[in-house]
This record gives C-alpha cells, sequence and structure tokens, in this order.
C-alpha cells in the first residue's frame, strides 16, 4: 500500500484540511504504516458476513411531533465568530 | 478527611451534619490548588459557581447520594456558560447554550461541579498528550502519563482532587485511564447512558462513565445517569435498576470466561502476574473460571481504526468557522476559510484520523476498507455472543503495560493505538466492562478488566464489587495524595 502526494492532496481537500509541501513526507510514511496495519482485514473470508453500522436494536423512534422550547435566536448565536443581524457572516461565497 | 473513602462515607457525613457542601468545595479546591500545578488534569476550575452552589446547598435536604458532593467532568462533555474545548484549539471560547444530559442530572442530583478536565484532543489518544492545552501527568509518577483519553479524569480522581469524575470511552477512554491511574473506571452497555451534549468522535461506540475509587461509587453514578433520554435517539428506554442492591458480595458459581487472545506476549510480566492473580481470587470467591475463545480479537484494532476514523471524518465536519469556535484569518473565499480553520485549529492526530477516515470512505476504498471493517465488527460480536453462551463475564487485562512514561510512545502512532488492543473489542461489541485495580507493578497501579453481557451491569458490578472487598486494598493512593 502506497500513497501518492497527489492522493494525500486529493483526500485532504475532500476533508477541507491544508496539507504543506513539507508535511506530506511524514504524513505520508505515518498514514503508510496505518494503512499496512489495517490491511490485516483483507486475511479473512467475509463472504456472506453483514456489515454492523451499529449496536442495539433497530427499531423507530418516533414522538408526538409537539412544538418545544428552543434556543432564543440571540443565545444560539451567541458563539458566532462573525453574526450580524442575527446571521452567521462568512467570506464570500462565489469568486469575483 | 479525604475523598478516597467513597460517596457513601460522603453522603451521610452530609446527612448527618458533619460537613458541609462548602466544606467540601473548600476541600476540593485545596487539593486542586496543592497538586495540581504538577498534576494538570484541570482546563477550568469553576471555583466561584462551586462555591456559590454549595452556599446554595447548605441549608437543603440533602437526600440524593450525590446531593452536595463535588465532582468533575471530562472536557468533552458540554456545560451551559462554561466554556467547553475537548482539549482542541478549534473550540476555545466555545461556552454552550445547554448542558449534556449526564451533567443535567448531576446537576439535579445536587452534584457541585469543581472542573473541566483535560483529555486528548477530541478523546484521539491514549496518553493525555494530544491535549492542544497541556499534558496531564500520572499522580503516581510525574514523567509518566495517566493515559488517555480521559487522563484528566482518572488523574483528578487518583489525586483526591475530587471523588468522582465522568469521562467517554469509545476505544477504551475511561479503562485505560483508570488502569493507569489505579482508580475503577466502568464504560457502560451502548445505549445504557444518553450521549446528547457529548462532542462526538465515533457515535457508534462512544459512552459515558464514571471514574470513582471504589465499585460502589461507579454503581452510584452509573444509577444516577443511566436512562432513556428523548433528545438521543440510541438511548434504550428500560428501567434503571438499583445497581448498589446488586453488590451483595457473593459470586458464588458464577461462569467466568478466560480468552488466551487476551493474554498474548504482548502483555507484561508485571500486568500478567496482578490480573491472574486477581483471577485466583476470584475463583477463590467460589467462581468457575472456563477458557474460552475470541478468535476475531487480533484483528479488532484493525477495525476500530477504519471505523473510528470514518465516523470522526464526517463527526468533525461540523468544525468550520462558522457557528462557533475558532475562525482563522485572512482567508480568500469560503472555502479558503474552511480549509484554514481547520489546518490551524486541529492538532495533528485530529487531522490524522480525518486523513485516514476520509480516505476509508472515498469512492474506490469504501468497501475494501470501511465495509470490510463494519463486517469484521460482525465476526467480533458474534465471538461474543458465543462466549456468553458459556459463561457471565469475561475477564483480561485492562491494557498491556503500566502507564508509560511522557514522551514514549508520540513518534509512532501505531505504538500508542496498541495500547488499546483489550479494551477497543468491548466498543466494537457495545458491551459494558469494568477496570478494577489489582495491585502494582514496579510501584504504578495495575487494573483488570471484567466485560458483560449487553445491559447486564449489574453482574459485572457485583462481580468487580465482590473482588474488590476480597481483595482489601482498595482504594489505591498515590504517594502525591499521602502527603495531603
Amino acid at each position: 500500500m502506497s500513497l501518492t502526494k497527489a492522493e494525500i492532496q486529493h483526500v485532504a481537500a475532500l476533508a477541507r484540511l491544508q496539507v504543506a509541501e513539507e508535511e506530506i513526507g511524514v504524513l505520508s510514511e505515518e498514514l503508510e504504516k496505518i494503512l499496512a496495519y489495517v490491511d490485516q482485514l483483507q486475511q479473512l473470508d467475509v463472504t456472506g458476513i453483514e456489515a454492523m453500522s451499529h449496536v442495539g436494536v433497530t427499531q423507530n423512534v418516533t414522538r408526538p411531533d409537539v412544538p418545544g422550547i428552543s434556543l432564543l435566536p440571540e443565545i444560539a448565536l451567541a458563539n458566532g465568530p462573525d453574526v450580524e443581524e442575527q446571521q452567521f457572516r462568512v467570506p464570500a461565497v462565489l469568486e469575483g | 478527611m479525604d475523598f478516597f473513602s467513597g460517596l457513601r462515607k460522603l453522603h451521610e457525613s452530609l446527612v448527618a451534619r458533619e460537613v458541609s457542601p462548602s466544606e467540601l468545595v473548600d476541600f476540593s479546591l485545596e487539593q486542586i490548588q496543592a497538586f495540581d500545578e504538577q498534576v494538570q488534569a484541570f482546563v477550568t476550575v469553576t471555583q466561584a459557581q462551586a462555591k456559590e452552589r454549595a452556599v446554595h446547598l447548605q441549608d437543603q435536604l440533602l437526600t440524593s447520594w450525590l446531593a452536595g458532593i463535588p465532582f468533575a467532568l471530562k472536557d468533552n462533555l458540554c456545560t451551559k456558560d462554561v466554556e467547553t474545548t475537548c482539549s482542541s484549539k478549534i473550540l476555545r471560547g466555545y461556552h454552550p447554550p445547554y448542558s449534556a444530559t449526564v451533567v443535567q442530572k448531576l446537576e439535579d442530583a445536587s452534584g457541585i461541579l469543581m472542573g473541566k478536565l483535560n483529555m486528548d484532543e477530541f478523546a484521539m489518544g491514549s496518553s493525555t498528550e494530544n491535549s492542544a492545552w497541556f499534558p496531564t501527568r500520572n499522580p503516581w509518577r510525574l514523567d509518566c502519563v495517566p493515559g488517555g483519553s480521559s487522563g484528566g479524569a482518572a488523574a483528578a480522581v487518583a489525586a483526591g482532587m475530587v471523588p468522582y469524575a465522568l469521562g467517554s470511552d469509545t476505544g477504551g477512554s475511561i479503562r485505560q485511564p483508570a488502569a493507569f491511574c489505579g482508580v475503577v473506571g466502568l464504560k457502560p452497555t451502548y445505549g445504557l447512558v444518553s450521549r446528547f451534549g457529548l462532542v462526538a468522535y465515533a457515535s457508534s461506540l462512544d459512552q459515558i462513565g464514571p471514574l470513582t475509587h471504589s465499585v460502589e461509587d461507579a454503581a452510584i453514578v452509573l444509577e444516577a445517569i443511566a436512562g432513556k433520554d428523548r433528545y438521543d435517539a440510541t438511548s434504550v428506554a428500560r428501567e434503571v435498576p438499583h445497581y448498589i442492591e446488586s453488590l451483595t458480595g457473593d459470586i458464588q458459581g458464577l461462569r467466568i470466561g478466560i480468552a488466551k487472545e487476551y493474554f498474548s506476549p504482548n502483555i507484561d510480566s508485571g500486568v500478567r502476574m496482578a490480573v491472574e492473580a486477581a483471577i485466583g481470587q476470584l475463583e477463590r470467591l467460589g467462581a468457575r473460571i472456563e477458557e474460552v475463545s475470541l478468535p476475531h480479537t487480533p484483528y479488532a484494532l484493525a477495525a476500530y481504526y477504519l471505523i473510528a476514523p470514518a465516523e470522526a471524518s464526517s463527526n468533525l465536519a461540523r468544525y468550520d468557522g462558522v457557528r462557533y469556535g475558532y475562525r482563522a484569518e485572512h482567508a480568500e473565499n469560503l472555502l479558503d476559510m474552511y480549509r484554514k480553520t481547520r489546518s490551524e485549529g486541529f492538532g495533528s492526530e485530529v487531522k490524522r484520523r480525518i486523513l485516514i477516515g476520509t480516505y476509508a470512505l472515498s469512492s474506490g476504498y469504501y468497501d475494501a476498507y470501511y465495509k470490510r471493517a463494519q463486517q469484521v465488527r460482525t465476526l467480533i460480536r458474534q465471538d461474543f455472543d458465543e462466549a456468553f453462551a458459556k459463561v457471565d463475564v469475561i475477564v483480561s487485562p485492562t491494557t498491556p503495560t503500566t502507564a508509560f512514561r511522557l514522551g514514549e510512545k508520540t513518534e509512532d502512532p501505531l505504538t500508542m493505538y496498541m495500547n488499546d488492543i483489550c479494551t477497543i473489542p468491548v466498543n466494537l461489541a457495545g458491551l459494558p466492562a469494568i477496570s478494577v485495580p489489582c495491585g502494582l507493578a514496579d510501584g504504578l497501579p495495575v487494573g483488570f478488566q471484567l466485560i458483560g453481557r449487553m445491559f447486564d451491569e449489574q453482574t459485572l458490578l457485583r462481580t468487580a464489587h465482590a473482588y474488590e472487598q476480597a481483595a482489601g486494598f482498595a482504594p489505591l493512593k498515590p504517594a502525591l495524595g499521602v502527603q495531603a
């Protein structure tokens, strides 16, 4: 298992992370070691084995649709790094 | 006064008015003042609020077991208006607008919050060295780690700064630090305790549980925090048993399983000897020791290090600098802001796991990695199902070694991951497990683990309690505490 520089940059882009050029060497070494370790799962025959996504009871959980107490807008926005007129402000979404 | 003699004694002293909530709060603050400069368990001490609350409770009837008694919380449990950081730069300054359900329950029981405890960033780590703030130290030996990720919780309890704390356990994060620090750590069955307000790491594995000085204390705290919560759809509607009543001391005829897979050559001889002595003790108490087989155990770590990062990569997508926490400056556009914020805000282990998780879920690799890991998870679960057809409880070491030195395992992520080899299978299967101190090896605490059937915390606690009573050396006290 080996990870190319381009693959690392691709995965980083998917994860919304920046990887600096000088980090790539160490990172690819670490990731390769981890991937080599998890590769032992390929030794097992899992034909016909169901994938387990969670533990426990699979059942619908429903409740009556009754309005409850919710956070006031100013409280919900209180932790925002940049807030204006009850909205979160972000940098430009579109170029130009 | 000390916090080592248990919640029952503190409760009785409060009811008899031999001690007041304010005195307990002052004592806790004194202990923090005396030892936390060295141990560094706390990231926030809520001194003013704690004192105020103690005064408020002064004249009230303290009927509940936990009323008037100080506690502290791992910093990934949301506390209304008290900073909650997960020991990450990306959440610095975050003041949750609500409290986690477990926190609300302890408040409703008239407990007194003393502060928030250090951890590996977003609970990713086994030594509390991955904290963005500072590493926590083991009260037994200050150049050793307390374990992790609930290292602050284990160290604070072990040093006697608070009588109990809550932590979270995704792959061993309560049990491993409990073992390293000589305290009791309980990971309840998946679904027993609400996770509402627990900052999510890997949602199919995370559970909240207590770190305490005794099994009885663990039973008391568990009873207070367990139960269905309408805010957590994964919490299960079952009547919460009176756990304390199950502590009969009688395990005559109980069938206890030993799986050879948990006694691999990776287990240090000192740990092995202490755990084998504990098994001998259980046998003398009338338990029947039987061999069981859990053949897929060697694959658990690999499955975990795909499943947990995959879930983490999804859960941690919410930290984007928009609604709370850190935001990077000088961004050219929105995408650039996301990427700068996350790259500057997350530490290296968190980034590593997000990358692994994203890779495992990405197109072309999903079947080979994530799906296969989930299939192996089914095999691990089936191993336990078969074993629990024959025995009531399974016993193992909690960790392969005692506490290691700071910096010893930070170079190689895989070596660090190996710490959780005995605890991870339990989370994958959703079972309850407890780590109980069983002596010292070279001056450092050793813990053994008992694993139970789903929702059978009663048998687990009964077994652990019977051992603890018979062993007769609990609770362990580090030299640090003795100097008090």
